[in-house]
């Protein structure tokens, strides 16, 4: 019977969890085929099984349910957003009786007649025309009876009008509990219950077939399955490792396919632990839908990519944080129908999820098009907590703004409502998220919405690592927080140098300045001397959130898979250290977490308040600031074009460059390309090497002449509009110096006609379309060197 | 190897008293026991990964079957020099809180059988250090063994005064 029991109560919870999601659907489409039947069926079958079980308050309050359900079902009743809340109401009674049940075994005393009433006030509520009963029964005291009498009654004459099979269930049901209801002192006749379930039964038998095709297991036995998995897998990689040392060995070939078998079985236990992330959002249409109707706002909840799979346990960690941004979103970001007329947009407001897999982390993105973050509220509440002065406010960012709602102790909501607002908020979802090793980012316009990405590893308990050494010991640090490995030598040129700033050691790197972290310092280790005095060193590049920086490693050895293990409970409080491994030679070492070493560096987001840590302004740098290449071109002040725009700096030979009908071209790998001189006065006539900048966009291609190319540095652009002049747009202090910036659309006009459609050329801001331009064509990592060939020319 | 203790001037008392058995070892001259259900394994000199910023006293982690052990130098904990020659050394495995810690010590001896009644409490002039780790000193014949109270080694609270 425990089991029974046991089965009953996981089962019901899923098919309330289903009856949730329907029944906001219901409410949206009422007109949707099937999806009343569904919920009917679904109510249906809690009410028979737990007549079963002798249950007799459950039953009652499903059954009133049910009643309702079942009127709307024949189109006596229509389907308004009251009575819904009515039926949403009674679920949850079924769920607090639910509760009860799995912790004391009975169901919780006191009883259902306010709800029931309730209930029985909607289904009556239209059918009181109809049916002349109706007066007599919301009358009478014991409502029970009473109700259940009418609802029989009401029930047979709609009978030839229902589908065949719903009919049968429904009316042996009807018939034969109903006067059972009243009786609240022990379990309805084995007959009736009988007929019940197989009735219920019947109606399942559709999608019978899926069902068979899967079992219940304990979430227990898959946690030791895994855990065996994980050992089996270190033992491999141990004997893996001796058999490498012994050539020739026979072990070679059964190791081999233990290696393959083993892999398998590693991949499908980890299948075991995935589940869809719309697990974790099947609650979100009903909260959503309750949000709504509190605050008088009309929301869709759009949601995308729910079969995305993810780790059981990972999606356990953010199932909270999911749903309080959802919450968020709907409370704060959702403006009232009003407002968003005012602000001339549709009153319904979207909220829209959406799941993805990226590069082995599953990428979570939650936005809305509500008012979005209100820059100037963050600000002074930031000043309010003390979080900034008002002077470190004015040289931050807006960007660097936004990530204030992360912090402890924050909230803009004017006023705490029952949903939000309490200012425990954003900082815990980012905590939580850290913590499995994901990384949240805010971007937000105002007036247009906001949008959460949040990025998160598939799986916590194998994870791919890199080793490295230092101070004469192994550690594994995880791969999704390495960005790259850079080599760097004393001998090298400036750009693979670890330089110093009062001590501080700090890496240029593709023109931007990487902080650096000495591991075997940060970690107190002794150096070895033989490693420190070489010139060669490492240096891991790492991401913590939008922090990134570099840790200086004596060596680089493999990646490896490793099964994460927790750290003993005395040494947990070290914060560096995520947990620790076994290796294939059966050596433990300890896995870095970068999140600790960033901290022990001065974490700015968690730390005293002052964000203008160099590393996350230097995060924040890379979307507000403008990389700018400056050049000297055609006399006058220093112009500069913004980086992302140009493919590729050249250098050609003024000899190479033809004039073919009108234009001037160069013959440019394989092609054709057209040259365009910065100053259409002056031609191309004279001897020599001449610097010039190529657009690429499309597979088109221009090349731009100039005298010499300055500089390439990141600024914030503040552009002047005031020039008159052809192919300037304006002009702005870059280094110091007064400088013109170049419009890139009027020399590209100039090389093709037509060339420049607005949508690629007008928008220098749309940040996606300027990576894909810069990043495609591998700008970033030729600039410095063809800086270098153009200076030396 | 087993020997029984016979405890001089108890050794009248009460023959029903419950007799326990121990896992002797050596720290620095000193005798100290375990109770032996609570040891799992005794292992010679391992190779053991340090865990940089840890307190002195936790020597690392070695690999014990695919289990990964913490391990404890009993030396420092008690406020002890390291041991000179290394090498030589022992630890004796414990499970603590369902994980697992080898405890280092110079030497593992005996398992030794000796009645409860045998044991005598702290005297007060033990260093504040070893009154936290002891549970009672056991009056041999020829000398004293104290009986490590192996869940205060782990009690951080009392290991930050050490």
């Amino acid at each position: 019977m425990d089991d029974l029991m046991t089965e009953f109560l996981t089962e019901t919870a899923e098919n309330l969890a289903a009856l949730d999601i329907e029944l906001v659907k219901l409410e949206q489409e009422p007109e949707t085929p099937g999806l009343l039947a569904n919920i009917f069926r679904l109510v249906h079958t809690i009410k028979g099984t737990c007549g079963f079980f002798g249950l007799p308050r459950l039953e009652a309050l499903a059954h009133a349910g049910e009643n309702v359900l079942g009127r709307f079902r024949d189109g006596e009743l229509v389907v308004t957003p009251p009575a819904i809340s009515v039926i949403l109401a009674a679920i949850d009674g079924i769920k607090v009786i639910l509760a009860s049940l799995e912790t004391t075994g009975a169901e919780p005393p006191g009883d259902d007649e306010a709800l029931i009433a309730r209930l029985n006030a909607v289904a009556e509520g239209s059918g009181a025309a109809a049916e002349p009963a109706m007066a007599e029964s919301i009358d009478t005291a014991p409502v029970k009876p009473a109700k259940t009498a009418r609802r029989s009654r009401s029930s047979k004459p709609n009978k030839p009008l229902e589908p065949p099979q719903p009919v049968m269930e429904h009316e042996s049901t009807h018939d034969d509990i109903a006067p059972l209801v009243g009786q609240t002192d022990g379990p309805p006749p084995r007959l009736d219950t009988g007929a019940t379930t197989n009735a219920s039964a019947a109606a399942e038998q559709h999608d019978s077939a899926a069902v068979m095709q899967s079992i219940r297991v304990n979430v227990d036995l898959l946690e030791t399955l895994m855990t065996t998995v994980s050992e089996l897998v270190l033992s491999r990689n141990q004997l893996l490792q001796l058999s490498r040392r012994q050539k020739d060995s026979e072990f070679v070939a059964p190791l081999q396919r233990l290696n393959h078998v083993v892999s398998e079985l590693q991949e499908n236990v980890m299948k075991t632990r995935m589940q869809p992330i719309g697990n974790a959002w099947a609650k979100f249409p009903r909260i959503v839908r309750d949000l709504a109707h509190e605050t008088h706002k009309k929301i869709e909840l759009v949601m995308k990519g729910a079969d995305t799979e993810l780790d059981r346990q990972v999606l356990e960690l953010i199932k909270d944080p999911l749903t309080h941004m959802v919450r968020n979103s709907a409370d704060h970001g959702i403006e009232t129908p009003d407002e968003r007329l005012a602000a001339g947009k549709s009153t319904t407001g979207v909220i829209a999820l959406d799941a993805y897999h990226e590069g082995g982390q599953i990428v979570i993105e939650i936005s809305d098009d509500g008012r979005g973050l209100s820059i100037h509220k963050i600000k002074s509440k930031a000043l309010k907590v003390g979080l900034v002065t008002e002077a470190e406010l004015a040289g931050l960012t807006e960007a660097q703004v936004q990530q204030f709602i992360f912090r402890a102790g924050f909230s803009t909501a004017e006023s705490v409502t029952a949903v939000s607002g309490r200012g425990v908020g954003m900082d815990v979802v980012r905590t939580n998220i850290e913590k499995i090793g994901g990384t949240i980012e805010v971007s937000t316009q105002s007036g247009f919405g906001t949008r959460f990405t949040i990025k998160i590893p598939l799986t916590l308990a194998i994870v791919s690592a890199l080793i490295v050494e230092v101070g004469g010991q192994s550690f594994a640090v995880p791969q999704t927080s390495v960005i790259e490995l850079v080599r760097t030598s004393e001998a090298g040129s400036n750009r693979q140098r670890i330089e110093r700033l009062n001590g501080a050691p700090v890496l240029r790197l593709r023109d931007r300045l990487l902080p650096l972290v000495v591991l075997s310092e940060v970690l107190k280790l002794d150096p070895v001397d033989a490693i420190t005095t070489s010139s060669d060193r490492f240096v891991v590049v790492t991401q913590v959130g939008s922090q990134v920086f570099g840790m200086i490693v004596d060596q680089v050895f493999d990646t490896e898979e490793i099964v994460v293990k927790p750290m003993a409970s005395i040494t947990r409080h070290l914060t560096m250290f995520s947990g620790n491994t076994i290796l294939g030679d059966g050596s433990v070492i300890m896995i870095l977490d970068p999140g600790g070493v960033a901290g022990a560096i001065g974490n700015p987001a968690a730390g005293t308040g002052h964000a203008k840590s160099e590393a996350e302004s230097h995060a924040a740098d890379a979307r507000e600031k403008s990389a700018l290449l400056v050049f000297r071109a055609g006399g006058g002040a220093p112009k500069a074009v913004p980086l992302r725009w140009i493919a590729r700096l050249e250098e050609f030979e003024r000899n190479d460059i033809e004039y073919v009908s009108g234009r001037y071209v160069i013959q440019y790998r394989g092609k054709l390309m057209p040259v365009v001189p910065f100053d259409s006065a002056s031609s191309v006539e004279k001897d020599g090497r001449q610097p010039a900048l190529v657009f690429a966009d499309g597979g088109r291609v221009m090349a731009l002449l100039v005298d010499a190319v300055v500089d390439i540095l990141e600024t914030e652009l503040d552009v002047h509009q005031s020039s008159s002049m052809a192919g300037i747009t304006g002009s702005a202090i870059i280094a110091g110096r007064a400088t013109e910036m170049i419009d890139a659309r009027y020399f590209c006009e100039q090389a093709f006609e037509g060339w420049a459609e607005p949508a690629n050329w007008s928008e220098p801001s749309d940040e996606d379309g300027a990576h894909d331009f810069t990043y495609s064509t591998g700008q970033r990592h030729h600039a410095p060197e063809e800086r270098e060939i153009a200076r030396a020319a | 190897m087993n020997t029984v203790i016979d405890i001089a001037h108890n050794a009248m008392r009460n023959e029903s008293a419950d007799t326990s058995e121990f896992v002797t070892m050596t720290i620095a001259g000193q005798l100290f026991g375990i109770p032996v259900l609570q040891v799992q394994d005794v292992l010679g000199p391992q190779r053991i990964a340090r865990i940089p910023m840890a307190p002195a006293w936790v020597a690392g982690v070695l690999n014990l079957r695919g289990r990964i052990v913490t391990a404890i130098d009993v030396r420092r904990r008690l406020g002890l020099p390291k041991l000179e020659t290394t090498g030589t050394e022992m630890s004796i495995v414990v499970d603590h809180n369902a994980e697992l810690y080898s405890l280092l010590v110079d030497e593992v001896g005996e398992v030794m059988v000796c009645r409860a009644d045998c044991v005598a409490p702290n005297p007060p002039t033990l260093d504040p250090v070893w009154q936290e780790i002891s549970k009672g000193i056991v009056q041999l014949n020829d000398r004293l063994m104290i009986i490590l109270h192996v869940q205060r080694l782990f009690d951080l609270a009392h290991a930050a005064a050490a």
